[in-house]
């Protein structure tokens, strides 16, 4: 027995103080960024703060929720992650239904299958799809945040993997009650498959919430920016000439603890969902990459 | 990613043929209301996807946007001449090359090391704690990250006092200095993704049948003889796949990594194709031109994909479609 061994003992105690060290590595950032949000305004800038608030006090908080441009951001954010989840996932479901029957059942299908893939390998790139956009006149609105990133193949090879693992016989019983295939989508394979519709309703979620680039080129009025592109002009590109009209509103956001707070609630939604999803990815993830 | 076509054809062809026309005539409807539910996505991919492919034309083209496609002159393979001619532009696509790699081969390392590691940890509740948290920073932005991160390595940010605390040393210009700029790049994207990267390791770790252990420990091999002739050869198809998959990345460096990390001082070192890119097009406008390096982009990826998915097939027997 290996394990009973001195030599694996003494490699247990190592690898699990290693182990330890590397995972409180993965999460240091975040207590850091989130100590300095619960400082006082001047210890955090005598770069007093490392692990545990100094001067504990929620002002900064106060100031952020008190900042018109930052709860429009918010804003939204709320609304392009909800609506942009919603029809993402009923254009991914509708899609993945036909790509999961058979040939012989669907005789386009490899058709329609390389059409979607062929998306996935090669694209016109950043500058005619920004052409594309001028020219629909998409510039400034939320629909620039969640049309086009709509169809995600990705998803829809992850969901009708999942539909092909529903059995065949309830299918053909329902054809047989007379349902057609809407029906059967909506009675038997959603119900079915809903684990997999949550796991990737929270993928899109988490995408939407994090998506910044397409705020920034898309919207030339700062007021619609999403919350992500909000942050990243005023915490990593230090260009406040956008959001602060004010010189009172210059000293609200440029402050280091406005901004750890500012940094701490652009990420508490994906810390409030990050348990839920962390229950069902795994599954998701490797049956996407790992054959039997 | 799956493989698309899990029921061969062989298997369908032993059903029974469609009986009568009236039969055949049903089907055929049936089908019609499949393409209805396809409808949607296909007229987005149309839209959004195979349009801007028509766009690519204005690589060839001196594109005035108040001309448009059809009005602007057309110059041939000029731009990308003009990609290929000019010293700073071939950096780019160096820096890309360099980043990327580095990227790989670290991001290939560190997961299957880390996954080794944990699986010798036999406690459930511990393991399952180390997962949660190490696998955190893949869900969170690079903006996010970026802020945090620039908060930390300025020069009197959390790392610079700790290495002037217990090392004594002078601050260091991490963001500043090319090297240093580099450096940072790769070890924070190890960072963010060496957890997540772990969970296609950890799988094919728990298909290993345990018999082979057993029968290893009846031999009295040590638990370093297992991983070495038992454990290691078993995750190499795997790794063959992850590696040779992220192949087809070897243009993408990591846009939104740099983007939100990188300042005017680490140019020279630390802009890729997709921030030179953004730069070129969107901010100084030059449609064209910067369309052309995209496409180069565009290009060499298509190849490298094609080129990755066929050398796992052949290699680690992964088919992808």
């Amino acid at each position: 027995m290996y394990y009973k061994s001195k030599s694996y003992k003494t490699f247990t105690i190592l690898n699990y103080t290693f182990l330890t060290l590397l995972s409180i590595i993965c999460i240091i950032p975040l207590v850091h960024i989130l100590a300095v949000s619960f400082s006082g305004k001047s210890a955090a800038n005598a770069n007093l703060v490392g692990l545990l608030p100094v001067q504990f006090t929620l002002e900064a908080y106060a100031k952020t929720l008190a900042n018109e441009n930052f709860l429009r951001s918010l804003w939204v954010s709320v609304q392009r992650t909800g609506l942009g989840t919603v029809l993402s996932m009923a254009v991914v479901i509708l899609a993945a239904y036909p790509l999961s029957k058979e040939k012989y059942h669907f005789r386009r299908r490899n058709i329609y299958t390389w059409f979607f893939v062929f998306t996935m390998l090669f694209s016109g790139g950043l500058i005619p799809f920004y052409i594309l956009v001028q020219k629909l006149h998409m510039m400034n609105t939320m629909w620039v945040l969640i049309i086009p990133g709509a169809v995600s193949v990705w998803n829809m090879i992850l969901l009708l993997n999942f539909f092909r693992g529903v059995p065949k016989d309830l299918e053909e019983a329902a054809f047989i009650d007379g349902a057609g295939h809407l029906r059967t989508l909506f009675s038997i394979y959603l119900p079915i498959s809903l684990p997999a519709i949550a796991t990737l309703s929270l993928f899109s979620m988490v995408g939407h919430w994090n998506s910044w680039f397409d705020g920034l080129i898309f919207m030339t009025d700062h007021k619609n920016y999403p919350l992500a592109t909000f942050l990243q002009t005023i915490i990593v590109q230090q260009d406040f000439s956008k959001v602060a009209v004010r010189p009172e509103d210059l000293e609200n956001i440029s402050q280091r603890t406005v901004k750890a707070a500012q940094i701490f609630i652009g990420m508490a939604p994906i810390l409030l969902v990050y348990p839920f999803l962390q229950r069902f990815f795994v599954k998701g993830i490797v049956l996407g990459a790992v054959k039997e | 990613m799956p493989k698309l076509d899990r029921v061969t054809d062989t298997q369908t062809a032993a059903l029974p043929a469609a009986k009568s026309r009236a039969e055949l005539k049903d089907k055929r409807r049936r089908e019609l209301v499949l393409d209805a539910m396809l409808l949607p996505a296909v007229i987005l991919t149309i839209i959004f996807a195979y349009i801007p492919m028509a766009g690519l034309v204005i690589a060839f083209q001196d594109y005035k946007p108040w001309l448009g496609f059809s009005e602007s002159n057309w110059i041939g393979f000029e731009h990308f001449q003009y990609l290929f001619s000019t010293p700073e532009y071939v950096q780019v696509i160096w820096n890309t090359l360099i980043i990327a790699g580095m990227k790989m081969v670290a991001g290939l390392i560190a997961p299957f090391l880390f996954a080794l590691l944990l699986n010798e940890v036999r406690r459930n509740s511990f393991k399952r704690t180390i997962q949660t948290l190490v696998y955190l920073p893949h869900f969170l932005s690079w903006v996010i990250l970026g802020g945090i991160l620039l908060d930390m390595l300025s020069n009197e940010g959390m790392i610079n006092q700790f290495l002037g605390a217990v090392f004594g040393m002078e601050p260091i210009f991490f963001l500043g200095d090319g090297n240093w700029f580099r450096f940072i790049v790769v070890t924070s994207d190890v960072w963010k993704e060496f957890g997540f990267g772990t969970i296609v390791f950890l799988a094919a770790l728990a298909g290993i049948n345990p018999a082979l252990y057993e029968a290893a420990e009846v031999d009295g091999a040590s638990r370093w003889k297992q991983t070495w002739y038992l454990t290691i050869p078993a995750l190499i198809p795997i790794t063959i796949v992850v590696g040779t998959l992220s192949l087809g990345n070897i243009l993408n460096a990591g846009f939104d990594q740099i983007f939100n990390l990188y300042n005017a001082l680490v140019y020279d070192k630390g802009d890729i194709i997709d921030t030179f890119l953004y730069r070129i097009g969107i901010i100084d406008g030059k449609f064209g031109f910067s369309t052309a390096v995209g496409m180069f982009k565009s290009l060499v990826g298509f190849v490298f994909i094609v080129v990755a998915y066929r050398l796992a097939y052949k290699l680690a027997n992964y088919r992808i479609f």
